[in-house]
Parts: C-alpha cells; structure tokens; sequence
C-alpha cells in the first residue's frame, strides 16, 4: 500500500485530474456560451439562422469527438498551422479546450432548447404584445426561464464533459488522467487493478457532486407553473 | 407489479452475465479447447511484426510463434492469434485468455510479478524515423528544437521525456499511424519507438522511399515471450527459439518483414540473442 502510494506520487495522479478539471473547466464556459448563441439561432425567427443552428447541431453531435481531437492535431494544427499558445504543449491543451467545446456546445445547445420548451408560449406573446422585438424578449423573458429548466440536462451534459476531457489524450495532453493511467499501466502492471480503481474512484468523486447539485438546483429552481 | 420488475430486471442482468460469460470462453479458447489448440496473442497494428488483414497475420512476431508452436506441437490451424494491446497483455495472461504472447513485449522486472517470460527472442533499440532525405537528425542528440512524435504512454515516449525533452518538443498520438501521418505532411521531424517496429512502419507500402531509420539505438528492448506466471513451457520455448535461429527460419523471417527499408539490428545484441533465466 505504501508503495503503491509512492507511485501514485510518482505519476502524479492528482496533477492528473488537475488538467482534466482545467480541460473540463475552459470547456464547460465556451461551450456555454456558444451552446447559448446556438440555441438563439435555432428559436430565432429568421429561417436561416434556424437551419444554420440545426446544421451545426446535427453535424457536431453526430461526430465522435475522438475524431474532431485527431482533427484539431492532425488538421488545425498540422496542416492549417492553427496555433493558440507558443508553448508547444500548452497548444495542445488549447486545442483540445476548442475540440471539446465545439463538440458539447451542440449538446448545451438542445439542453438550453429543451428548457425553452418548458416556456408557456404565452411568455413569448406578452413579450411581444409590450412592444419587445425578438432579441429583448429572448433575453429578459425566455431564456432566464429557460436555464432554470435547463438545470437538469446542462448538468448531464457537464458530466459528460467532465468524463470526455480523458478523449484529450488524442490531442497529445499527455499530462491528463488517461494518459497517465496509460504509462502506469505500460510500466507498473503489478499494480494494474489498483490504478484502474484509483482512477475510475477519481472520476466518481468528481462527478457524483455535479449531479447531486444539479438535481437539487434543478428543483430549486424549476418555475412553479 | 414492483416485484416483477425487480424480478425481471435479475433475470436480465443474469442473462447478460451468461452471455458474456459465454463469449469470454469462446475467445480464450483454453476453456473447451484443451489441448486442441493454442491461444497467442500479438498486436494486429503494427505492419512487419503483428498485423492483421482479414484472418491473415503477418510479420516477424507471427512468424516466430508459428515457428514455436509448431515445436511445441500445434500445427498452423490449432492456432487461434488474438489482439493483445499494449494495456491488456498481463491481463490476458493472467485470465488465461491467451496461451502465449508475442507482441514487442519487452522483459521487465515489473512486468515479472504478473507473468513470466521466454526469450527473449529479439533485442531491438529505440531509435529514430525520420523523412528519407533527413540529414541532420542523427541520434537523440541531436533532436533540440525539433517535433518529435511517439505513442501516449509508451516506454518511447517516457524515455525521452526523462532524458532528453529538454530542447524537444514532444507530440503525443494515440497510434504510430497518427505520428506517421505527421511526419510524412511534414509537421513533426521524427518518430521514435524501437527500431524494428519503425522498420515496419517504413517498408508499408504508403511509407516506402518516404521514411528511413536512423540506425542509431540508444535503449535495449528485449523482446520476451510472455507466458502466464510460473509457466513450466520456457524451456521448451527458449530451445524452440535455438532452432529457428540455427535453421535460418529466423534470419529470413527478419528480412521479409524489414525488406526495402535498409533496416539492420544490432548485431551484438542478435547474433544470437542471449537468452534469460527461465526460473526467474
């Protein structure tokens, strides 16, 4: 046991989850925010934005994000020469922050619609019968409703995020949990079984308080209808 | 109506443990098999020492198990090959899902607490991959400033982080494919792994005339037979491994799968490999 937590030291595990907190963290604003800007568009009244919004939707939900990883490596950055930081590591990490939001902002995007659907069409209506135009109306009517409806799905989607942050290893973060847990495999497999525990109890720790907030803020703050 | 479900849900979980249970001893083959056939694990990605096309497997690790079943008594169709990655290959045989593995499995103490080892039956080095007209990448040392490429988690990968990451800038890929791809778009100046695995990235023919090796090894990597913990077949495997040599069968099975690619091991280290303690 003892030994076994000088290699836990020596790997750095904690460091580990570290990044893949940093990962999850940049992630979870971007894709907030973007999933927001989509979800605009695909309520938006103009029926080219809305195909615009779904497009983006169907095309990065139904694209593993394995792929769009190898891409930002093998693509953005090797033949485009997309670089987002001089330091030839941290590149990656800001590339794989990128891929990952791309991805999940689709997700956060019908999470926020979802929420919209919660919003009695009413609301949209007396909107409008005050003499707010579309953009008004989405802002201080619609979507304050529709985030606390949200709660619940945003969350199932931060938790997804937070486990996806491991597909980075694709995207050279050699510093985050799956890699490590992959050289301390290829070079302690006597102790095989209690790395894979430490790691998937890592991941239970740090996920089970997302969904345990989320579901209690979620009825926090679900408007009463 | 709630007993039921939960009844229900039982019976389904049991159901899906039987299945599965069901397919793992299809796979291993040890189960039923008996002594009918053998089980051997290899990679099936890396072109020249384990790859698989359809059911054909190819390369040099493939051809020293056959060589070594067929002492052992198992003709080619008593033999069922499966994929050992890197990450599952003590797993594998520790379950007793395989017989036997040849898949660059280098013999190290670590690994010695969960299996043992014959062999070895090759010493291969680290070494570089570099583009075919490369001049001034000659050996590790001269790596400062440049791209360099291997797979997340590997002994490769780590070696050069410890030792020489200083000036290096280090791209980690999930497969050698990946790092290949790079260096032939020209994003990275060199791959690096062992030197016989690089061999067979190179003489694939998309790589070929496009890639050389360096032929500079700075590490030994003693390719064992890995065999479950306290295997009584190592003798047998090591005299097995003796034969092949002295017949040729080796040499020749080197050549075919290095070929094209000016690709020689290192002499000292193979002439012939020597052999560890089989009790340890």
């Amino acid at each position: 046991m003892a030994e076994y937590l000088d290699i836990i030291r020596e790997y750095d595990v904690l460091g580990a989850f570290w990044v893949n907190i940093q990962l999850a963290f940049w992630a979870a604003i971007f894709s907030l925010v973007l999933g927001t800007l989509l979800a605009l568009l695909r309520i938006s009244p103009v029926g080219s934005l809305r195909w615009a919004g779904s497009a983006y939707v169907t095309v990065f939900r139904n694209t593993p994000l394995t792929i769009i990883m190898v891409f930002m490596v093998l693509g953005a950055w090797g033949q485009l020469q997309l670089t987002l930081s001089s330091d030839f590591n941290v590149n990656f990490f800001w590339l794989a922050v990128v891929a990952l939001t791309v991805y999940h902002a689709a997700f956060v995007c019908e999470a926020i619609r979802s929420g919209v659907n919660t919003v009695p069409v009413g609301q949209a209506e007396a909107a409008r019968s005050i003499g707010l135009s579309f953009l008004p109306a989405a802002r201080m009517i619609i979507l304050p409703q529709a985030f606390r409806g949200a709660v619940a799905p945003l969350g199932n989607v931060l938790i997804a995020l937070i486990k996806n942050t491991t597909v980075a290893a694709a995207a050279s973060v050699a510093t985050e949990t799956s890699s490590v847990m992959k050289t301390m495999i290829e070079f302690r497999p006597d102790y095989i079984y209690a790395i894979f525990f430490t790691f998937a109890i890592g991941y239970v720790i740090l996920v089970t308080p997302v969904g345990v907030l989320t579901t209690s803020l979620s009825r926090r703050l679900a408007v009463a209808r | 109506m709630r007993r039921t479900r939960t009844t229900g849900a039982i019976a389904l979980a049991a159901t899906a443990a039987l299945t599965l249970a069901a397919c793992s001893s299809d796979d291993g083959g040890s189960g039923d098999g008996g002594d009918e056939g053998i089980t051997i694990g290899i990679k099936f990605d890396q072109p020249g020492l384990g790859f698989m096309e359809g059911d054909t497997p190819s390369g040099f690790d493939v051809e020293v198990a056959k060589y070594v079943a067929g002492e052992l008594g198992y003709s080619e169709d008593q033999i069922t090959w499966m994929e050992s990655p890197s990450a599952q290959r003590e797993t594998l045989l520790s379950t007793g899902q395989v017989d036997m593995i040849f898949a660059t499995y280098s013999i190290t103490d670590e690994r010695r607490e969960q299996v043992s080892f014959a062999g070895p039956y090759f010493v291969a080095g680290q070494d570089l991959l570099v583009a075919a007209d490369n001049t001034d990448i000659t050996g590790p040392d001269t790596l400062d400033g440049k791209n360099l490429c291997s797979v997340t988690g590997s002994t490769s990968a780590e070696r050069i982080k410890e030792e020489y990451s200083e000036g290096v800038n280090l791209l980690e890929q999930p497969g050698y494919a990946e790092c290949v791809t790079a260096l032939v778009a020209g994003t990275v100046d060199a791959v690096t792994t062992d030197d016989i695995i690089l061999a067979g990235l190179g003489a694939q023919p998309a790589n070929a005339g496009k890639v050389k090796v360096v032929g500079n090894t700075f590490s030994e990597e003693k390719y064992g037979v890995g065999l479950p913990k306290d295997s009584d077949q190592c003798e047998a495997i090591d005299e097995a491994i003796t034969k092949m040599i002295d017949e040729g069968a080796w040499q020749e099975a080197l050549d075919t799968a290095t070929e094209g690619t000016g690709y020689v091991p290192n002499a000292d280290l193979n002439s012939p490999p020597e052999f560890e303690p089989c009790d340890m």
